[in-house]
């Protein structure tokens, strides 16, 4: 019910908003959990295993009941927390894992069945027989246990990912933040101040109490605005850090658009940060935990601390008679603020026997509740003193079993935390994260005044690392009273204590585990699933420890904790991957003939992240090989152009040039005279081949190397490296011009004839003989000519800067069709390749030598290479390697696959009988049948021998015969004439 | 993580490429024994601990780097230019 005159939501505007198809009414403030509060809507889930009614049991991230559905469609989010869901007006949410509906929900069975479901219930029962496994026993177990469900439609909504910077980030805007970013502000440090909460204050807007004679709310209101209007620093609400990593980055998660009805399209739904600070401050407060005693998850009971940040900061009671069960101070100030507030308190019960009231109310010390009654909410309790058991009837009960500071980030770099008996918590470990210091509560720190003043503290020992000087800052007045706590977990007796309230695991659970000898804290939580849900049992973990101690025989530092990793709370992957759906996971490069190939009706094919023509179809051709060997036949016959510009370029220059190409090739490139192109092969320093390609002399110092579109990136690296790491003195210098170069194989006998009239310079034999290059100038363009052929046809490129690429391709391609020739694409750029017997990465795979491809002799013996010193390992040059050869079909099956291994002629089609593998196949129209590539032992000693192809993955068997890997005019004259 | 470049400063480590350990840097003369070139090339201690290792400034200069990290708490504990750190053969 709604409590007058309190509270931070805006009275004046009031919202409506749905929850299981009923209409409810809200104030603009309100979260989801507060204004169903207010609307006496208790039952609000139902739980993961038992299906049992379960209210709202905090205020904050960590609450592990009230998991809803928001929205509908597409645009659902399922698993939100309701207290950390602010309400707008419209909003839709819908109750989860309950069927047909919330107040009845039929799997609420399973609660009766609970003797049978206890800790390692799964395991023990599901074993056998195991065919039951996966049609049985799992999708069961899947129906019934469950968390909301994905829509499975594609998520429409927009995510980002962002980068920040700061000098200091303060996590969390409680007093101990609020100050020590005040602090850092004035020091002249750039703040960033993150805090999960829409509204910054953290506890202190949960507070009635004064800071400097003003209420605690207008305090923390007041120094938020204060810090607002300072120019060095950023507020961050409704921002949670979600872990932290090396080196001062911080992962956070900003919830941008979720309270807006109708959110601009601007705005993401969410932003995933990435924070690079210098240093950090982890203020984030502490988290209360319940105590597990019989049927303590009934809707209406929550902890202490909620039900005072619902009435003070919310302005609702989460009850008319509300009840206490405490075993320390801080809970009773929330029985202070109800009475004050007009709300009846009905008792306070303290297990402690020396509890003191501290206002008028009536105090029970010394007493449990043994258990609670009300089917679908609390309404009333049973409590046991000296003099016996007593009923009281009540519908809101506030437990607090202490207060756990929430040092989850301190843990995400290995820290450990340390048991603190005074406090009856685990407090950070010193140093745990490097520059990461811990504030306030966070560190064990609870009355506001000292909070206040430790914020001052931490801020003074951040500053210091970042060599500023903090100015004097007196922090204000404020209550400073003792936390006093007696250490209690548990009530014992009879029946169901809750623990871990998401994952349904009892105080009998951890025992059972203990007495199962699953001792180790791991292993207790793998076998009850204790803390294994969405809220990390971040409510739950240290009584489940220290109840597990208990029943080892331990102390609770004996028996250790689990480790916290991020997230601190749950990051949705779209998030995480903001940016890199669809093409932002794959960039499109495009080539400057795109646009001309796409007019011509082109298919593109992937290379990488290029894309590139497969074949460009004519009218009439129904299938990609009509295509393809038209347009082999074109370049054999008369004259075809091909966008080559996605080969690596590489531009070399200075005196050393020439030095860094003879180290980096396995042949000589020192001897080639300006005007020349050469071929050159690669070895990796093991002595296998890296790359291959040509490389080009345009002057003394001045070389532009080409490599395969596959490792341009790899090669570019291996030159930086040879370069800097291994030469540093050699005077030479090396860039990438890929994308500065289109480049067009014009090829085909036609192709002198094509380039006459287009290039100023004459082209003939005599002035551009075979693998010759230089500069030509293109209808005044000046651009590159390079007389090399990948076809084995007398064939050029021609070079100009991309900006010219585009109409370049057009004038050339109209001038070979009508030269009777044309543009071709992928598929006949490799039929024409297979047929030269030229390789590419099919065959250059990173697994084979130079002497396996037959260019061994290409490795110098004048110089040194990278790789030479390896290669030459006798296990690289023994004879019975895999090695290059052609093969062809010579039986009743004319068909080759790439990827089928070779077999001895009638041997059985094993894996130890390989004797090799087919890399690369085509049909070749030049010669009218399949052709292929690949590695047979021995190879090129075999030559004529018939052998069986088995491709075991198609089912494909052929008889082939060995032949030489060139297929068509192996001497040459062909590309030379 | 975040890794300090000589040239451009404290950049992101998503734009450098991990190489491996900085014995790249010592390569051998071609004509050493068979057991250092296998040394160099395949034989790492791979202990706990500080590793001299060579990272590429790939998204950014280009540049080589030669970075002493603790492997065990990640700590960066230097970064310099392979450059002005490698023993080249020459």
């Amino acid at each position: 019910m709604r409590v007058e005159g309190k509270g931070l939501i805006d009275r004046d505007r009031p919202l409506s908003f749905q929850f299981d198809g009923h209409s409810y009414r809200g104030f603009e403030g309100d979260t989801l959990a507060s204004a169903l509060l207010a609307n006496d809507q208790r039952l609000v889930a139902r739980s993961f295993k038992y299906h049992r009614p379960r209210g709202i049991l905090t205020a904050g991230s960590e609450e592990p009941n009230a998991l809803v559905t928001i929205g509908s469609g597409a645009n659902q989010d399922p698993n939100v927390r309701a207290t950390v869901q602010e309400i707008y007006e419209g909003l839709e949410a819908h109750s989860q894992n309950a069927w047909p509906s919330l107040s009845w929900d039929i799997l609420s069975v399973n609660d009766l069945a609970a003797p049978f479901l206890s800790a390692g219930f799964y395991y023990k029962t599901f074993m056998w027989p195991r065919a039951f496994w996966e049609k049985l026993y799992e999708p069961f177990i899947r129906r019934a246990a469950g968390l909301g469900a994905l829509s499975g439609q594609a998520n429409p909504a927009r995510y980002e990912k962002a980068f920040a910077f700061c000098d200091l980030l303060v996590i969390g805007a409680g007093p101990t933040g609020l100050m020590a970013a005040l602090t850092a502000a004035k020091a002249g440090a750039d703040v960033i101040l993150a805090d999960e909460d829409a509204v910054l204050g953290g506890q202190l807007n949960s507070d009635l109490r004064e800071i400097g004679g003003k209420p605690a709310q207008i305090w923390a209101a007041e120094t938020a605005a204060e810090l607002a209007r300072m120019n060095n620093v950023r507020l961050m609400p409704r921002t949670t850090i979600t872990g932290v990593y090396d080196d001062g980055v911080y992962g956070g998660l900003e919830r941008v658009s979720h309270h807006l009805t109708k959110p601009s399209n601007a705005l993401p739904k969410e932003t995933f940060w990435r924070i690079a600070s210098r240093q950090a401050i982890l203020a984030s407060g502490a988290l209360e935990r319940p105590i597990a005693f019989r049927n303590n998850d009934r809707p209406g009971i929550m902890t202490a601390g909620a039900i005072r940040t619902y009435l003070n900061r919310f302005g609702v009671s989460p009850g008319k008679s509300v009840t206490l069960f405490a075993n320390n101070d801080e809970a009773h100030l929330t029985a202070v603020d109800l009475i004050a507030a007009g709300v009846h308190v009905a008792a306070v019960v303290d297990v402690r026997p020396s509890a003191e009231a501290l206002g008028a109310y009536r105090l029970i010390p010394n007493a449990q509740i043994v258990d609670t009654s009300g089917r679908s909410g609390l309404e009333a309790i049973t409590i046991r003193t000296a003099s016996g058991e007593q009923r009281i009837f009540t519908d809101c009960l506030g437990m607090s079993g202490g207060w756990n500071p929430t040092l989850h980030l301190t843990c995400h770099m290995n820290g450990r935390p340390v048991w603190n008996d005074e406090v009856v918590a685990f407090l950070p470990s010193d140093g745990a994260v490097p520059g990461l210091h811990t504030g306030g509560a966070c560190a064990g720190v609870f009355s506001t005044a000292a909070c206040l003043k430790h914020g001052v503290e931490v801020a003074g020992s951040a500053l210091e690392a970042l060599d500023l000087k903090a100015k004097d800052t007196v922090s204000p007045q404020a209550e400073d009273d003792p936390y006093r706590i007696m250490s209690y977990w548990a009530v014992p007796g009879k029946g169901r204590a809750w623990l871990d309230f998401q994952n349904d695991v009892t105080v009998k659970d951890v025992r059972q585990a203990a007495a199962e000898n699953f001792r180790s804290v791991e292993h207790m939580k793998r076998y009850t699933t204790q803390g294994m849900a969405t809220d990390q049992g971040k409510s739950s973990n240290v009584a489940a420890l220290a109840l597990l101690a208990d029943a080892t025989g331990r102390a609770i530092p004996d028996t250790g904790t689990t480790t916290f990793r991020p997230p601190f709370s749950p990051v949705a992957l779209a998030a995480l991957g903001a940016g890199a759906e669809d093409k932002g996971f794959a960039p499109e490069r495009k080539t400057t003939s795109h646009a001309a190939s796409l007019s011509k009706g082109a298919p593109m094919i992937e290379a990488g992240l290029w894309y590139r023509p497969s074949y460009f179809p004519a009218s009439g051709e129904t299938n990609w090989r009509q295509s393809c060997d038209r347009e082999v036949g074109l370049v054999r016959k008369t004259v075809g152009i091909c966008d080559v510009s996605t080969l690596g370029k590489i531009d070399i220059q200075g005196p050393d040039a020439a030095r860094l190409l003879d180290l980096v090739y396995a042949n000589t490139f020192s001897s080639l005279k300006p005007g020349k192109v050469r071929y050159g092969l690669i070895l990796r320093e093991d002595g296998h081949v890296m790359d291959d390609g040509t490389t080009a002399r345009l002057g003394a110092e001045h070389f532009v190397m080409t490599t395969t579109t596959a490792a341009a990136g790899q090669v570019m690296r291996h030159l930086e490296f040879v370069s800097q790491a291994i030469h540093p003195e050699w005077d030479v210098r090396i860039m990438s011009v890929t994308e500065q170069w289109a480049q067009f194989a014009v090829a085909g006998p036609k192709s002198p004839e094509l380039l006459n009239g287009l290039v100023d310079n004459p082209i003939n034999n005599e002035t551009w003989p075979f693998m010759c290059c230089g500069p030509v100038m293109v209808h005044g363009v000046s651009g590159r000519l390079f007389r090399i052929s990948f076809s084995g046809e007398h064939a050029y490129e021609l070079a100009v800067p991309a900006r010219f690429g585009d109409s370049l391709f057009r004038v050339l391609v109209a001038r070979a069709e009508a030269l009777g020739g044309g543009a071709y694409g992928m598929e006949a750029l490799n039929v024409l390749r297979i047929e030269k017997g030229f390789i590419t990465h099919s065959e250059i795979d990173g697994r084979v030598t130079a002497f396996d491809v037959g260019m061994d002799r290409m490795i110098s013996d004048r110089k040194d290479c990278i790789g030479k010193r390896m290669a030459a390992r006798e296990g690289l040059k023994d004879p019975d390697r895999p090695r290059l050869v052609g093969l062809k079909p010579v039986g009743i099956v004319k068909q080759l696959t790439a990827g089928a291994h070779i077999f001895c002629a009638g041997k059985e089609a094993t894996r130890e009988n390989s004797e090799g593998y087919i890399t690369s196949v085509c049909f070749s129209p030049s010669l009218g049948h399949f052709i292929g590539l690949g590695f047979v032992k021995r190879g090129p000693e075999r030559l004529g021998e018939q052998m069986q192809m088995v491709d075991h993955v198609r089912s494909i068997r052929a008889e082939v015969a060995l032949c030489d890997p060139v297929f068509l005019d192996p001497e040459g004259g062909r590309a030379r004439g | 993580m975040r890794l300090i470049c000589p040239i451009c400063g404290a950049r992101d480590r998503r734009e450098f490429y991990y190489q491996g350990a900085a014995v790249a840097l010592e390569r051998p003369v071609p004509e050493a024994d068979a057991e250092v070139w296998d040394n160099y090339l395949h034989l790492r201690k791979n202990l706990p601990g500080d590793l001299e290792e060579l990272w590429s400034h790939d998204a950014g200069c280009g540049a080589w780097l030669r970075v002493t990290r603790n492997t065990v708490t990640h700590e960066i504990k230097a970064v310099v230019l392979a450059a002005e750190s490698g023993r080249g053969t020459s």
